[in-house]
C-alpha cells in the first residue's frame, strides 16, 4: 500500500518535473512545478512528516509559486514560446550532460551499495510531530534557526534596496 | 470495513451538503438582508406555481439561469486555463471544511464516530495550506482572460490574499500557543474547560486581539467588502471580467463557500466550535452547582446545533459588515495589512509568549 | 535533550552578534534620524567592527564546539574572523567619500557590509554543513545586492544579475553536494563525516565522491577558481569599486575558510581522491588568471584576473594538504586582504563625481601629480607580484615551500612560472604611472581623510607583514594546533 503510493507520487513528481522543462509555455511550466511541489508534499506525508508536508505546501505552493506566476504574467512571458534566445547546441549539450550525470549517479550508487545511516526498524512514536520538530529547532538547530532570520532579513533589505523607487 | 467507509461517506456528504446549501442560501440572504438594511423589499419575484416563499426560490432560478447562459471564452485567451480557473477557485474553498469538527465523538452501538471528516494532527496548518491554494483560481482567471483589466484584477487579488494570509496564520498562532496543539478536535475539546470556574475557555476569551486580527484578515480572505479589491466593481471589475455563465457562477459561489468556511474556522478556533457553555459529556454542570443530566444523543445534538448556530451567526455578521462598511482603496488595503495587522499579530505572539511564561513562573 | 546540553555560548559568537547588532543600529539610526550625508553611519560601522575585533581577540585560544556542535570556536575560525573584520573595517573607511560621490551613500550599504561579514564568520565558524551553507547564503545574498546597489548605472545592475544567477546556480550545486554527503555519511557534522569516511567498512564512497565533487564546484565558484571563474571579471568590473574590493578579499577569504575546513580537515581521509582534482584546479586557475590578466586594459578587470590567479596560489597550498600548507593559506589570505584592498583603494580614491578612472593608461603621470598615491599603488603592485620585501613575497614563499615539502615540485614550478608572468602586468601599472606621459588630466577625487587612513593601514601592513612576518606566521600555525576538532 505504502509502496504503491510512493511509486505513484514519485511518478507524478518526476513527470511534472520533466514537463516543467519540456513544454514551451512558461505558465504551464510554473503550474507543473506546482504539481511537482504538491507531489513532494505527498512524499513527505508518506514519510510521516505531516508538519513538513503542510508547511511545504504553505510556503512553496501558497506563496513562492504565486510570486513566480506573478512575475511571469506581469512580464507577459507566457505568450511567446521560449526558444528564440537559445545558445547554439544548448539543448543537445544539456541533454547529453544530464544523461551523463544521471548515468554516473546510477552507476555509482549501484556500485556503492546502500546509504549510510539509513534508519532501521519502526519509527519512534512521535516521529514527525510538530512538537518534536519544534524541540529540535530550538535546541540542536537553534543556531541555524536564528541565523536563518538574518538571512531572510538580508533578503528583505535587498528587496527594498533594489525595488524602492528613488535615486 | 464497509460500515466504516459508509460512515465516512455519510460524513463527507453531510459536510458538503451543509456547506453548499448554506452557501446557496447566502446568495439569498445577501440580497434579502441588504434589502432590509436599506429599507427595500428585495428579491421576491421567482415563484413556483405562484408560491413566492419570500424569494427563497431565487437561488434555484439563478442556478438555472447561469447554467443555460452562453459560456464565452475570449479570443486569444487560454482555453484550458480559462476553464480550469473556476475549479481552482472552487475546490480549495470546499475541501477546507473537511478538517472542521462539528461535534464531539458520537457513540452508537459500540462504535466511536468522531464528528469530523478528517482529524489531521496538523489541522490548523492544513486550513492555511488550503487557503493558500485558493489564490491560484484568481491568478489564473486573470491571466487566461487575455484582458489587461482581468490581469490587473487577478494580480491585485492575489497580492491581497497573500498579504492577509500572513496575518491569518500569525493570529492563529496565539491560539495554538495557548492550547499547545495543532489538532482542531483537540483545540475544540480544550475550549470546553472553564476559566476561574465559570468563564468558558474559548479562543476569543484567551486571545481577544488574535480574534480581531483573524476576523479582519478572514474578511479580506473571503474577498468581500470592505476588502473587495479582487472584484472592485467600480474600478477595474476584477479577475472574472471575462467570465460568463456557470463559470462566473462558480467564482461567485466560491466566494460564498469561502464565507461559510471562514465562519466555520472562526467558530472552531475562537468560539468553542461545537462547545455549549457548561455542557459536558453527561449534561449541563452549571457553575452555581446545579446539574442537568442529559442522554448522550441529546448532548451530541446540542453540540451540532451549537456549531451550526455559531456558523450561521458569523455568516450573518459577515453579511452585515459587507452592507455596513464602505470599501477600502487598494493602497489602504495594503497599508492596513502590512503596517498595522502584521505588526499587531507579531505583537500578539510576543505578548502571549510573555504571559504564558509568566503564568508558568508563578 | 535540554537547552543546557547544546552549550549556548554567546561569547563564542560574540563578533557575529556585535556585527549584527551594529547593522541593526545603523539601519535604525537612518530610519529614525535621517540626514543627507551618511558618513556618521560609516563611523558607527567602523566602531562596531573595532568592538567586534576586540571580541575576536578575546576568543583567541578558546577551543570548544557550541550550539549543539553547529559552531566551533577555535583559533582557526578566530584567525579568519579577524581577517574578515579587518577587511570590513578597511572597506568601510575607504567607502567614506566614495559612496557619496557614487550616490550609494545609504544605510543599507553599511548594514549589508556588516551582514556579509556575519555570513563570512558563520562560514569560518561552521562545524556543520548547515551552518556553512547558511553563512554562504547570507554572504552571497548581501553581495548580490551590494553589487547592484548603484541602480542608476546599468553595469552595476548587470553585475548584480550575473552574479545572482550564477551564484544561485553554484549554491544549488553546493547544496546538492551537501545532501549527497549526508546520504553517504548520515551526518552533516564535519567531525562525524570525518569519522564515517575513515571507517574501513565505509560502503557508500561513490555517493560521497559525487557529493564532494558538487561541493567542490560550489566552493570553486565562491573563491573564483578556473573553470568556475567566468563571472569574476564582469562582476568585479560592474560592481561599485568599494564593493569589488570587499568581495575580492572577504568573499574569497570566507570561501577558503570553509573550503579548507571541509576539504583539508574534515575530508582529510579522502584526500587521495580530491588532491588530483585540486591540482588541476590550481594549475588551471594560476595559468588562466595570469595569462588573461596580461591583455586587460581596465584596472578592475586586471585586478579581477589577478584575484583569480591568487585563488590559484591558495589552492596550491591546499593541495599540499599539510599543516604547513594550511597555515600558509591563513597567512596568505591575511596578506592578500591588505594588499588587494590597498590596490582597489587607490583605484577608488581616484575619480570625480560619478566618474571613475578605470583605464590603466589613465594612470599615466600619477607619479608626479600624486606621488604618495602612486607610491602606495606601486607598493601594492609589488606585493601582489610577490617581490621582496613586501608581504606578498613571504606569503608566496610559504605556499610554494609547502607544495615542495608535500612533494608537489611540479606544481610549485608551475606556480613560480605563473607568478613570473604576473610580474609583467603588475609592473605595467607601475611603468604607466611613472614613465608615461598623461594624455589628459586625471581627475583626482577630493581627499578623504578616512580613505587615506585606510590606505596607510593597508600599506603599512603590507610592508610590516613582509618585514616582520614571524609573529603572524606563528599565529597562523598556532591556528592549527587543535583544529582537528
Amino acid at each position: 500500500m505504502a509502496a504503491v503510493a510512493f511509486y505513484l507520487v514519485s511518478a507524478v513528481a518526476i513527470a511534472c518535473a520533466a514537463l516543467v522543462i519540456f513544454q514551451p509555455n512558461v505558465v504551464y511550466s510554473a503550474l507543473f512545478l506546482i504539481g511537482t511541489l504538491l507531489a513532494l508534499a505527498g512524499l513527505f506525508l508518506l514519510l510521516n512528516a505531516q508538519f513538513i508536508a503542510i508547511v511545504h505546501i504553505i510556503v512553496y505552493v501558497g506563496a513562492i509559486m504565486v510570486l513566480f506566476l506573478f512575475v511571469i504574467m506581469l512580464l507577459d512571458l507566457g505568450r511567446d514560446p521560449a526558444g528564440t534566445e537559445q545558445l547554439p547546441y544548448q539543448r543537445g549539450l544539456g541533454i547529453g550532460l544530464g544523461v551523463l550525470f544521471l548515468a554516473e549517479l546510477a552507476l555509482m550508487v549501484s556500485f556503492g551499495g546502500g546509504l549510510a545511516g539509513a534508519p532501521e526498524g519502526p519509527l519512534p512514536a512521535a516521529f514527525g510531530y510538530t512538537e518534536v520538530l519544534g524541540r529540535m529547532l530550538f535546541t540542536t538547530y537553534l543556531f541555524p534557526f536564528e541565523a536563518t532570520s538574518i538571512l531572510l532579513f538580508v533578503a528583505a533589505i535587498g528587496a527594498v534596496v533594489l525595488g524602492k523607487r528613488r535615486g | 470495513m464497509i460500515v466504516e467507509a459508509l460512515i465516512h461517506l455519510v460524513k463527507v456528504l453531510l459536510v458538503i451538503g451543509f456547506v453548499m446549501n448554506v452557501a446557496g442560501l447566502l446568495t439569498w440572504v445577501e440580497r434579502k438582508q441588504s434589502a432590509v438594511m436599506q429599507d427595500r423589499i428585495g428579491a421576491n419575484r421567482a415563484d413556483i406555481f405562484g408560491f413566492r416563499l419570500i424569494g427563497l426560490f431565487h437561488p434555484i432560478a439563478d442556478g438555472l439561469k447561469m447554467i443555460t447562459k452562453e459560456d464565452f471564452i475570449p479570443p486569444g485567451g487560454n482555453r484550458f486555463l480559462h476553464t480550469m480557473a473556476p475549479f481552482a477557485a472552487f475546490f480549495p474553498a470546499l475541501i477546507a471544511f473537511a478538517i472542521i469538527p462539528f461535534g464531539d465523538v458520537l457513540r452508537v452501538g459500540g462504535r466511536i464516530i468522531p464528528l469530523q471528516v478528517v482529524d489531521f494532527n496538523v489541522g490548523v496548518l492544513y486550513l492555511l495550506a488550503v487557503g493558500g491554494m485558493s489564490v491560484y483560481g484568481v491568478v489564473l482567471a486573470g491571466w487566461s482572460s487575455n484582458n489587461k483589466y482581468s490581469l490587473l484584477g487577478g494580480l491585485r487579488a492575489s497580492a491581497q490574499l497573500i498579504s492577509y494570509e500572513i496575518t491569518l496564520g500569525l493570529s492563529i498562532i496565539g491560539v495554538l500557543m495557548v492550547f499547545q496543539t495543532l489538532q482542531l478536535s483537540e483545540i475544540n475539546r480544550l475550549q470546553g474547560e472553564l476559566l476561574f470556574g465559570f468563564i468558558p475557555k474559548w479562543g476569543v476569551v484567551v486571545q481577544p486581539l488574535a480574534f480581531l486580527l483573524f476576523f479582519t484578515a478572514a474578511v479580506a480572505e473571503s474577498r468581500r467588502i470592505p476588502f473587495d479589491q479582487p472584484e472592485s466593481e467600480s474600478e477595474i471589475i476584477g479577475y472574472f471580467t471575462e467570465y460568463s455563465g456557470m463559470k462566473w457562477g462558480m467564482f461567485m459561489f466560491a466566494d460564498f463557500i469561502e464565507t461559510v468556511t471562514v465562519a466555520g474556522v472562526a467558530t472552531s478556533v475562537f468560539f468553542g466550535g461545537w462547545q455549549v457553555p457548561y455542557l459536558f459529556a453527561d449534561g449541563f454542570h452549571f457553575p452555581w452547582g446545579s446539574i442537568v443530566a442529559l442522554p448522550h444523543l441529546a448532548v451530541i445534538l446540542l453540540q451540532v446545533a451549537s456549531f451550526v448556530f455559531k456558523v450561521l451567526f458569523f455568516c450573518w455578521l459577515l453579511m452585515t459588515i459587507r452592507w455596513t462598511l464602505p470599501r477600502f482603496r487598494y493602497d489602504q488595503v495594503m497599508r492596513l495589512g502590512w503596517k498595522y495587522l502584521l505588526p499587531l499579530s507579531l505583537f500578539n505572539i510576543l505578548a502571549t509568549g510573555v504571559v504564558i511564561l509568566a503564568l508558568q513562573a508563578l | 535533550m535540554n537547552v543546557a546540553a547544546i552549550n549556548i555560548s554567546l561569547g563564542g559568537i560574540g563578533p557575529l552578534l556585535i556585527l549584527s547588532a551594529t547593522a541593526l543600529v545603523v539601519l535604525a539610526i537612518d530610519c529614525f534620524w535621517p540626514s543627507e550625508r551618511r558618513s556618521h553611519l560609516a563611523y558607527v560601522t567602523v566602531a562596531g567592527c573595532l568592538v567586534a575585533l576586540g571580541a575576536t581577540w578575546r576568543l583567541w585560544g578558546a577551543q570548544e564546539a557550541v550550539f549543539g556542535r553547529m559552531i566551533i570556536v577555535d583559533n582557526y575560525s578566530t584567525f579568519f574572523t579577524g581577517i574578515f573584520i579587518v577587511g570590513t573595517t578597511i572597506t568601510t573607511l575607504l567607502s567614506i567619500g566614495y559612496t557619496s560621490r557614487m550616490g550609494i551613500d545609504r544605510a543599507e550599504y553599511y548594514a549589508l557590509l556588516l551582514f556579509a561579514t556575519v555570513g563570512m564568520i558563520m562560514m569560518a565558524q561552521g562545524l556543520n554543513l548547515i551552518t556553512i551553507f547558511l553563512g554562504l547564503e547570507t554572504l552571497s545574498i548581501s553581495l548580490y545586492i551590494l553589487a547592484g546597489i548603484q541602480r542608476q548605472r546599468a553595469a552595476s545592475i548587470e553585475a548584480s544579475l550575473k552574479y545572482f544567477l550564477l551564484g544561485a546556480f553554484s549554491s544549488a550545486f553546493f547544496l546538492y553536494g551537501v545532501a549527497l554527503t549526508y546520504g553517504a555519511t548520515g551526518s552533516l557534522d564535519l567531525e562525524h563525516i570525518t569519522r564515517a569516511v575513515g571507517e574501513t567498512t565505509f560502503a557508500s564512497k561513490p555517493l560521497l565522491l559525487i557529493g564532494v565533487g558538487l561541493m567542490l564546484i560550489g566552493f570553486g565558484f565562491k573563491v573564483a577558481t578556473v573553470p568556475f571563474h567566468v563571472w569574476t571579471p564582469d562582476v568585479y568590473e560592474g560592481a561599485p569599486t568599494s564593493v569589488t574590493a570587499f568581495m575580492s578579499v572577504g568573499a574569497k577569504a570566507a570561501g577558503f575558510g570553509a573550503f579548507v575546513r571541509v576539504f583539508s580537515i574534515s575530508l582529510q581521509p579522502l584526500s587521495p581522491d580530491w588532491t588530483h582534482l585540486l591540482w588541476l584546479l590550481a594549475v588551471a586557475t594560476m595559468v588562466v588568471g595570469n595569462v588573461m590578466a596580461i591583455a586587460q586594459t581596465n584596472i578592475k578587470r586586471l585586478l579581477a584576473y589577478s584575484s583569480i590567479a591568487h585563488a590559484g596560489y591558495v589552492v596550491v597550498a591546499m593541495v599540499a594538504a599539510s599543516a604547513l600548507g594550511t597555515s600558509s593559506v591563513l597567512f596568505y589570505l591575511l596578506v592578500y586582504t591588505f594588499m588587494n584592498l590597498g590596490a582597489f583603494g587607490v583605484v577608488l580614491v581616484l575619480g570625480r563625481q560619478d566618474e571613475e578612472v578605470l583605464a590603466i593608461d589613465d594612470f599615466a603621470g600619477l607619479g608626479r601629480r600624486a606621488p604618495a598615491l602612486a607610491a602606495a599603488m606601486a607598493l601594492f603592485m609589488f606585493a601582489l607580484a610577490g617581490i621582496p620585501p613586501t608581504a606578498g613575497f613571504v606569503g608566496k614563499f610559504y605556499i610554494f615551500s609547502a607544495a615542495v615539502q608535500g612533494g608537489f615540485v611540479g606544481l610549485a614550478v608551475i606556480g613560480v612560472l605563473a607568478s613570473l608572468v604576473s610580474v609583467y602586468y603588475y609592473f605595467r601599472v607601475v611603468v604607466v604611472m611613472y614613465f608615461m606621459e598623461p594624455a589628459g588630466e586625471i581627475p583626482l577625487a577630493p581627499r578623504s581623510a578616512p580613505a587615506t587612513v585606510a590606505l596607510v593601514i593597508a600599506a603599512a601592513a603590507t610592508l610590516a607583514l613582509g618585514l616582520f612576518p614571524s609573529p603572524f606566521i606563528t599565529a597562523a600555525s598556532r591556528s592549527l594546533v587543535a583544529v582537528l576538532f
